[in-house]
């Protein structure tokens, strides 16, 4: 008998709790996949300077994964998701999504290759069910492995540095590649991911080993200004790299109430990475039909907003009169110095022709409202060469 | 050179192949076991006695197939049309009952209630003969089911609130409103729920009595319902389709998302722009065609399809006449005595046990004609519900139904028990095996209100197209759902064509 006392703790702590508790200062914890994450660790802006000046570590650890194995597997992911798995190679990871029959996007996530036949699939939202009944017929088996992995994201320009001086020789890594390299605290997976756009690596290791990992890196890498970081700085690096979130830029398909808010992989700007030529995979004729009859209702674009006012949350109008869409993620790029933003807009107005955002600002109890000209530019919006350059820069 | 590939030649996989074969295919149908027919077959299982293997009697077969194919200049007559009922009682005072006739008390109530229900079972016929409308999306077909639904308005305003009152109501209520007589209550109660994994009391299944009573009366034909199946395959040879017996289709063979053709499970491949499974829809989905064509939703849905099958089909060779209390054997016997006793006979099967009190229906072919037994000795074959889907060991299960059955038809006719030269009890596993049914289920997928009409078998494929081009489903487990009938098969035949064109 399952011991039902789950509810007595809606959120766990996670392995680094014991490290980041006492750092969180100011107590700004928020939830995330029912885990305990802190939001800011004190001052955001200086969280945020380090993503882009310094080195940064975030605790990952309750994002979703789950190992799939076995020798389908390989087959059994192509169909699943829309890139194609089969062409990535052990030690290789990539972004990709998957969408339900009707061609709408359920999720979005990295998968790994770990070897021929096993694979890791990290994303935002739980999947189980859906993966389990992708999997029926394959020789494969799912497991979620969320609990069994954590996770710690090393972001910013002096990341590789402090990796190297912690003893952990990274310098090779590729841009979208992992291994698994010796380290004092043991052997521990090292991927050149990230969530910011800029240099970085996601660390993923055994739960036993998070302390000794954060004290080793944290000891090391404070010459290189390492310092924690909340998910506040890290939602304003994202959107400088032009990344979506599940759940905050679409909805989850299979979540949607409404049954015109699923949104297409076409429609999220997510297009380049189908491959038609792979085979059948879940949504493919969907897509297709999509795509060859122009039924696409939605764009997912770049803003660039006159000023210096967060959008967030606001409306999109086509010559100041009819309502074309809503900003998704907004906010004032410390590294841009600009007003940007993500947005859904209808189809026929991606090119963002006589577009106009209102802007309702709080100012001291009274909203301010502005109107002002948009332009769609290109994602993302801070890409600084450093991100893909091998081996990269030392400090 | 075949450009038609048909899976299965029961009634539906045959009325099919028939239709296609004249609008010009080249058809090729295909049949796992030695001789054409599926549940429309007659098998010797003792020496010396020959039973209707599955089916034993026949609705009223669709007229469009009949005329199309001739069947009756192919050979099929009736042994009797407008087969009578009788409702045994264990001491002798039995119920005769033809149609809205029924002896006993209630004489009046059931002439009431059948024309009452064959009214509505009227109204909701031409249903059967559709292809499901399509109602989302372009090209939607309200305008079609508004029709069909004006044609039910007709009835009355009294009539059509009376109609949408009882319609997803229970058969267990309907009988106990409307009769008294627990015999006829009884014989109610087990014709609504023949063939389904339903008891009385189980809700929506007063609609499958409708469905029933649309079908006409019941039949024996000539040599039973097997001399449909000849007919039909003397009519296919005319019409010169190619039936292949023997035949085992192992895989729907896909390139991309489209069927190209088939592969048997003697590894021959057969190539055809157009393939049709007739066989269970769950079967089709899940182990011809497998996940890879198909999108997970859909396939995950294609496993889903229930079909879990409750009838049980008992033969025995008799040595002599049984006597069941003076009841006409010349009519179809039901063992049903009150409600609650097949409310009481479904409800072992839920966790897979055997009811103690088994209801039946029994036919004893060879009391009509000639030819199923030595002279002086009898077959009886009768469909026994309710049999647990999923028993535990279904050896065990077997014995435990095939002695409550003996048990009970002891009660009804003393002395039969010392006639049985053979038995045979065939479990719904028995049945799913011999004759390919999904889950043993007389309709290939349960039909029920969630798995109906445009929900049949899976709201994707109620057209009788898939998701696979080029395949198409023409089998009981779509619209309209079993007994042999051939409509189903008749309509993918129709929407084959239209989507051709």
């Amino acid at each position: 008998m399952m011991d039902l006392t789950h509810f007595r703790t809606p959120l766990l702590p996670t392995p680094f709790h014991a490290r980041t508790a006492p750092l969180n200062l100011l107590h700004r914890w928020g939830a995330w996949a029912g885990h305990t994450v802190a939001l800011c660790f004190g001052d955001a802006a200086m969280e945020h300077t380090a993503i882009r000046n310094a080195a940064t570590l975030y605790d990952l650890s309750p994002m979703t994964k789950y190992r799939i194995t076995g020798p389908d597997a390989a087959d059994c992911l192509n169909r699943l998701t829309i890139r194609n798995a089969a062409k990535l190679t052990p030690g290789g990871v990539h972004y990709t999504a998957w969408t339900d029959d009707a061609g709408q996007i359920l999720d979005d996530g990295t998968l790994f290759r770990l070897g021929p036949q096993e694979f890791r699939l990290c994303c935002q939202e739980r999947h189980l069910p859906w993966l389990l009944d992708s999997a029926a017929g394959f020789d494969v088996t799912v497991r979620d492995e969320t609990a069994e992995v954590a996770a710690l994201s090393l972001q910013g320009p002096t990341s590789a540095t402090v990796l190297q001086v912690a003893g952990i020789d990274v310098l090779a890594l590729k841009p979208f590649r992992h291994a698994v390299f010796k380290t004092p605290v043991g052997d521990i997976r090292i991927s050149r991911t990230g969530f910011t756009g800029d240099l970085g690596y996601e660390l993923w290791l055994e739960p036993a080993q998070a302390l000794p990992l954060w004290d080793h890196l944290m000891e090391h890498g404070a010459p290189y200004g390492l310092r924690p970081v909340g998910g506040d700085a890290l939602d304003l690096a994202r959107i400088e790299a032009g990344f979506i979130i599940t759940n905050m830029d679409f909805i989850p398909a299979n979540q949607a109430v409404r049954e015109d808010r699923t949104r297409s992989p076409l429609e999220l700007g997510l297009g380049w990475m189908i491959d038609w030529d792979k085979g059948p995979f879940t949504g493919r004729r969907a897509l297709l039909a999509e795509r060859d009859g122009g039924l696409s209702r939605w764009a997912l674009v770049g803003l660039d907003i006159l000023g210096n006012v967060s959008a967030e949350g606001s409306i999109l109008y086509h010559a100041k009169k009819t309502e074309i869409g809503t900003v998704t993620a907004a906010a004032w790029s410390p590294a841009c110095k600009a007003s940007i933003a993500l947005a859904n807009i209808q189809w026929k107005h991606r090119e963002g022709r006589d577009l106009w955002v209102e802007i309702y600002a709080m100012r001291e109890l009274q909203y301010v409202k502005l109107m002002l000209p948009v332009r769609v530019v290109e994602r993302p919006f801070f890409a600084p060469a450093r991100r893909r350059a091998t081996p990269p820069e030392r400090f | 050179m075949t450009d038609a590939i048909i899976i299965g030649a029961g009634t539906n996989g045959m009325a099919c192949a028939y239709r296609l074969a004249k609008a010009g295919h080249k058809v090729t149908l295909l049949e796992a076991s030695p001789t054409p027919g599926g549940g429309a077959a007659r098998a010797e299982f003792a020496p010396g006695y020959t039973v209707p293997a599955l089916a034993h009697l026949t609705p009223t077969l669709d007229p469009r197939v009949v005329t199309a194919m001739d069947l009756a200049r192919h050979g099929l007559g009736y042994a009797t049309t407008d087969l009578a009922t009788t409702a045994l009682s264990a001491d002798g005072n039995h119920r005769r009952v033809q149609g809205g006739m029924a002896d006993g008390p209630d004489a009046a109530a059931w002439a009431a209630l059948t024309d009452r229900l064959t009214r509505y079972a009227n109204a909701l016929a031409p249903f059967r003969a559709m292809t499901p409308p399509v109602l989302a999306g372009k090209g939607n077909e309200w305008g079609k089911l508004a029709r069909l639904a004006y044609g039910l308005r007709t009835m009355g305003k009294a009539q059509f609130r009376d109609f949408l009152r009882v319609i997803l109501t229970n058969a267990a209520d309907v009988a106990e409103d409307e009769l008294t007589d627990d015999l006829l209550r009884g014989l109610f109660a087990f014709d609504a729920t023949l063939g389904a994994w339903a008891g009385p009391r189980s809700p929506n299944t007063l609609i499958l009595m409708l469905n029933r009573l649309s079908l006409g009366p019941l039949s024996l034909p000539r040599g039973g319902p097997a001399a449909v199946a000849d007919a039909m395959a003397g009519a296919l040879i005319a019409a010169g389709v190619a039936v292949r017996s023997n035949a085992r289709v192992a895989r729907i063979d896909t390139v991309g998302h489209c069927a190209t053709g088939v592969t048997l499970d003697t590894g021959e491949t057969l190539a055809a722009p157009l393939i049709v499974s007739a066989i269970g829809p769950r079967t089709t989905f899940r182990s011809l065609v497998g996940p890879r064509p198909l999108d997970t939703g859909f396939h995950a849905a294609a496993g889903h399809i229930r079909a879990r099958g409750a009838a049980a089909k008992l033969h025995l060779a008799l040595t002599g006449t049984p006597d069941f209390r003076g009841a006409d054997l010349r009519t179809r016997l039901v063992i049903a005595p009150s409600v609650n006793t097949v409310e009481n006979a479904f409800n072992p099967g839920k966790y897979g046990g055997v009811p103690t009190h088994p209801v039946m229906e029994i036919v004893i072919p060879s009391a009509h004609e000639q030819g199923y037994a030595p002279e002086g000795h009898h077959v009886l074959s009768a469909i026994v519900q309710f049999a647990p889907h999923a028993p535990a060991d279904v050896d065990t299960a077997r014995a435990a139904m095939l002695e409550n059955t003996l048990a009970t038809l002891e009660t009804h006719a003393p002395g039969l028990r010392s006639l049985i030269a053979h038995a045979e009890m065939l479990m719904p596993s028995d049945i799913e095996a011999r004759f390919g049914l999904d889950g043993g289920n007389w309709h290939g997928a349960e039909l029920s209100v969630e798995q109906m009409l445009f929900l049949r078998p899976l709201m994707q494929a109620a057209q009788y197209a898939t998701p696979i081009p080029g395949l198409w489903l023409a089998g009981a487990g779509s619209h309209p759902g079993g007994w042999i009938t051939g409509t189903p098969g008749w309509n993918a035949a129709g929407a084959i064509l239209k989507g051709a064109a």
